[in-house]
């Protein structure tokens, strides 16, 4: 179950980050900017294969004394980033993959949408119920 | 009979209740089944029924007279309120709810109830044209929203002096009824119905009108009931300025319509009820059936949708594209978030196009919207693209044909353009089997679970159509496979990327074929020890096969057979020795003291490096440590394990087995001290490897040939240096032995490239022999995995030994200055 879940565009501008309310959201924001360096390092570190080869999961980018952040980015430069609490350790590589895949999938049908327009904030309840299925159920 | 004194509301409601009573038209309403009904509609005690009868003075008469009637209604009224039924409370009582009739014996006569007291407050809200929309289709319950305008409830109980701006409008059909009856005060909802039937007014009015008068006794009487023929007929179509949408909303099917309607006409509606009880009865049909499920769509509402949906695609099986959905519903108004939230509702198969249903669907949500209900969160089932339309398909033959099949809008994609939408519904199920591979891969670096992998590549790998099922991405697996690949060619396994790059022309070759090696090999590995004659045979098919980019038969074949469980450690070995080697000295009948040796030999350490190659490396590491000529001797002595799978070495070992020759008288003599001499001497330290591999090479060709060669190279020099080394190599076993696998490795590969074209071909080689040499290969790279852990551990070992040696001087340093 995650801490917190954000989406950031390819400008490196969040497209939609959620975290659970009862602890200092502040702190996930920033854990999550912070996570956009490693990430930009994981993208251009891959330089020999490009493109396709690149793997989309990027695994756990670092941990910190509380918790893990994992990445996750698209072919089109759209990073996803999970932030697990570090106490919740039964959850598998897979799982988080599984989770990242369901992000995907579910951003893909908001960019379907024709009433969204590419670099607006997600404003989907489909999405936002799927990042609720996926956030520690807390609150 | 007290006088009864009502006002304009219950005047007219009751009479149009009268009316509605008065089948005969008597003007006098026996105790007739409509009345019974109706008192009965009124979900009161039946003794307070009788004794509001009794109040009205209706058992004294016998019948109820208009005016009893009137009593009786208001009765009903104060009952209904809660108030103990007085005489003196008829008048007195101000402010009294009409009285509801619930559940009636239709329902529609209830909604129409509701619809009476929602046009009551329909009344109050002089709506705006937009904002009048006729309620959705089965709307009519009576404990459902009203229409859009109205927002108070359908209980709404509060006696409404409607003083809407309705405009007054003279009922020319309709013969006033009452004629209380005061046209400004019809209500909004006629206007919003006439709107309504702006599209057909003619046509549907006397259908409605005759509906209205089935259902006019319920109506609200300031609904001026006379006046709604009137009002029909007179009202002009909605400004035609409005958009489209609100004309949209004209064309709202008359059945939410037809409970509002007054009977405009009771003479006419005796005459019409008939023809039109048979309309109505669908339309309350359909409103019964509304009436559980708001969300449906009617008739009109469907052909306008369709209507609307060919103006943007004519065809009807066709598909919208979402940027002219887009167009299409932003003129509605809403706000992009809405419709946002609209589209993922309707989009059912998510393909970003809109189909003839999901276009209904997100038409009728938008007017559900627009009329004030609330999206759903889910699309509710009516609206659901369904294989067949509870309507009437005359004109939605196409849904079936594009949404077809009900439950599986999946299926729909295919029919739709390979949009990006599709793409990308594909792309995730594409990564997700890539990332299934990848978890494979991952999680196949145990070797047991190598074969599973190796299985699972197959299907999973879309390049296993192509000839060579090779992985692209390297992982532990492939780097594994790769591996034995390379300890086949008797490159380090350690470090299969070094023979890559060693041997940039070996690369393709490597690459394409170290899944089929390696399949080859594992399935040699696999079968067990027995087909230890077959496997030379074996490694000089592979080794064509290398040779020869693009063997897609040989691949082929390799890729369908799984490679087999990897080779367990001998039992008799405790250091895992190749068993390729038992195998091959034993099958080969070669020198006891080889196979004794070799068999003591811990697992096989890559050959020797040539030494063009590897001489530097050699020289360096060997001047390191004391143990180089236990590393020489190491390497030596795996090197004729490695040899069993290059068959190639054949000829190499011809090159160098006149060299050899040289060397084995110095072998013999080889201390621990000297062979770093000899092996830092490349010439030397490849010759002696070249004779044991030779030596091994001929235990794989299992030919006469080679074991000569071998012989006449240095049938002695093979197997004294063996012991010798095998002796050096158990005292020193830190000597890594990756830098040494690593020229080795090269080595092997020139020896192979060398030999490659001086080996038969045979491309016939049965797929056994070849599944044998794999499994050899396999074992021999599991037993030099063990061998490079083991060695690893040492080093670690004697690291930490030297520091703590190191730390020790520090302290005594001190010491020594004092």
């Amino acid at each position: 179950m995650a801490v917190c879940i954000a989406v950031i565009a390819k400008e490196n501008y969040p497209l939609y980050i959620r975290s659970v309310p009862t602890q200092n959201e502040l702190k996930f924001h920033y854990t999550v900017h912070t996570s956009l360096d490693v990430v930009e390092e994981k993208i251009s570190a891959v330089g020999k294969s490009l493109g396709d080869q690149r793997e989309l999961y990027l695994g756990l980018l670092y941990p910190t004394e509380d918790y893990k952040v994992y990445g996750y980015v698209t072919n089109s430069k759209v990073k996803f980033v999970i932030v697990v609490d570090s106490s919740n350790t039964s959850l598998r590589d897979n799982e988080i993959r599984s989770m990242f895949r369901k992000l995907h999938n579910s951003f893909t049908d908001v960019m379907c949408n024709p009433f969204h327009n590419p670099g607006d904030t997600i404003q989907s309840k489909a999405f936002d119920g799927i990042v609720s299925g996926m956030m520690v159920q807390t609150g | 009979m007290e006088s009864l004194t009502l006002t304009d509301i219950e005047q007219k409601y009751y009479s149009d209740l009268f009316v509605y009573c008065d089948t005969d038209n008597t003007k006098k309403v026996a105790s007739n089944g409509r009345v019974l009904d109706l008192f009965r509609a009124a979900q009161l005690p039946s003794e307070v029924v009788l004794q509001i009868t009794e109040l009205c003075g209706a058992t004294r008469l016998g019948h109820f007279g208009r005016s009893q009637f009137y009593i009786a209604l208001k009765l009903i009224a104060i009952a209904q309120s809660g108030l103990p039924l007085r005489v003196e409370s008829l008048n007195s009582v101000k402010d009294l709810p009409l009285p509801r009739f619930v559940v009636g014996k239709n329902e529609a006569e209830a909604r129409h109830a509701a619809l009476y007291q929602d046009t009551d407050s329909q009344g109050l809200y002089p709506a705006s044209a937009t904002a009048v929309i006729p309620r959705p289709p089965g709307r009519g319950h009576q404990n459902k929203k009203g229409p859009p305008t109205s927002t108070a409830h359908p209980v709404h109980e509060v006696i409404q002096p409607l003083a809407p701006s309705i405009e007054p409008q003279p009922e020319p059909t309709s013969p006033v009824v009452s004629p209380h009856q005061s046209p400004p005060t019809s209500p909004h909802s006629w206007r919003k119905h006439k709107r309504q039937h702006s599209g057909g007014n003619a046509d549907r009015q006397p259908v409605v009108a005759a509906t209205g008068a089935v259902w006019t006794q319920f109506r609200d009487p300031q609904a001026a009931p006379v006046s709604g023929d009137g009002m029909w007929s007179s009202h002009s179509p909605p400004p035609p300025s409005q958009e489209s949408w609100v004309s949209f909303t004209a064309d709202t099917p008359p059945s939410s319509a037809i409970p509002a309607m007054h009977p405009s006409s009771v003479q006419e509606s005796t005459t019409i009820r008939t023809v039109a009880s048979a309309a109505t009865t669908n339309e309350i049909q359909r409103q019964s059936s509304g009436y559980d499920d708001p969300w449906k769509i009617t008739d009109e509402q469907r052909q306008y949708y369709i209507n609307q949906f060919k103006t943007i695609q004519p065809d009807l099986t066709g598909f919208i594209p979402g940027s002219a959905a887009k167009e299409f519903f932003t003129k509605s108004k809403l706000p992009i978030l809405e419709l946002s939230h609209i589209w993922e509702l309707s989009d059912f198969d998510k393909d970003g196009a809109l189909t003839l249903d999901e276009f209904c669907a997100a038409f009728h949500l938008v007017v559900a919207r627009k009329n004030g209900y609330d999206l759903p969160e889910k699309l509710p089932e009516s609206l659901m693209p369904k294989l067949i339309d509870l309507d009437d398909s005359a004109e939605v033959p196409e849904p079936t044909a594009d949404v077809g099949y009900s439950g599986s809008p999946v299926e729909v994609t295919p029919n739709k353009s390979p949009s990006m939408p599709s793409l990308n519904q594909a792309w995730p199920e594409m990564n997700q089997s890539n990332e299934q591979w990848e978890t494979f891969s991952e999680r196949s670096s145990s070797s047991q679970t190598l074969t599973q992998f190796d299985s699972n590549i197959a299907p999973a790998d879309p390049d296993t159509a192509i000839v060579h099922p090779v992985p692209i991405r390297m992982t532990p697996s492939k780097i594994h496979m790769q591996e034995m690949e390379l300890k086949r060619t008797g490159s380090d396994h350690n470090h299969p990327t070094s023979p890559l790059m060693a041997k940039p022309p070996e690369m393709p070759e490597e690459t394409k074929l170290p899944a089929s090696m390696k399949f080859v090999a594992a399935n040699t590995v696999g079968d067990g020890y027995s087909s230890s004659d077959s496997f030379t045979s074996d490694q000089e098919p592979i080794t064509r096969q290398r040779s020869q980019s693009g063997t897609s038969p040989e691949a082929l074949k390799v890729v369908a057979a799984p490679p087999p469980p990897p080779p367990r450690p001998h039992p008799s070995h405790s250091r895992s020795s190749s068993l390729d080697m038992n195998r091959t000295f034993a099958a080969t009948s070669a020198p006891g003291q080889p196979q004794s040796s070799t068999i003591a030999y811990p697992p096989a350490v890559p050959p020797r490096p040539l030494p063009t190659q590897t001489s530097l490396p050699h020289s360096g590491h060997r001047s390191e440590a004391e143990g180089a000529p236990g590393g020489g001797a190491v390497l030596t002595a795996t090197s004729p394990q490695q040899i069993p799978q290059q068959p190639n070495f054949a000829d190499f070992s011809q090159f160098q087995a006149f060299a050899a020759s040289e060397q084995p008288s110095s072998l013999p003599e080889v201390d621990i001290h000297s062979e770093p001499g000899q092996t830092e001497k490349p010439s030397e330290g490849a010759g002696p490897l070249r004779t044991v591999k030779s030596d091994g090479q001929a235990d794989e060709r299992a030919s006469a040939t080679v074991n000569s060669a071998k012989g006449s190279s240095g049938p002695i020099a093979p197997p004294p240096p063996k012991p010798v080394r095998r002796r050096l190599k158990s005292e020193d076993e830190l000597r890594p032995e990756d830098e040494q696998h690593g020229p080795q490795k090269s080595n092997v590969i020139a020896a192979v490239l060398a030999t490659q074209p001086s080996i038969p071909r045979s491309v016939g080689k049965d797929k056994k022999a070849i599944q044998a040499s794999i499994r050899r290969n396999k074992e021999t790279n599991t037993v030099l995995a063990r061998l490079n852990s083991e060695l690893q551990q040492q080093l670690k070992d004697l690291l930490e030994e030297r520091i703590s040696l190191e730390v020790q001087l520090e302290q005594l340093r001190p010491f020594s200055h004092l």
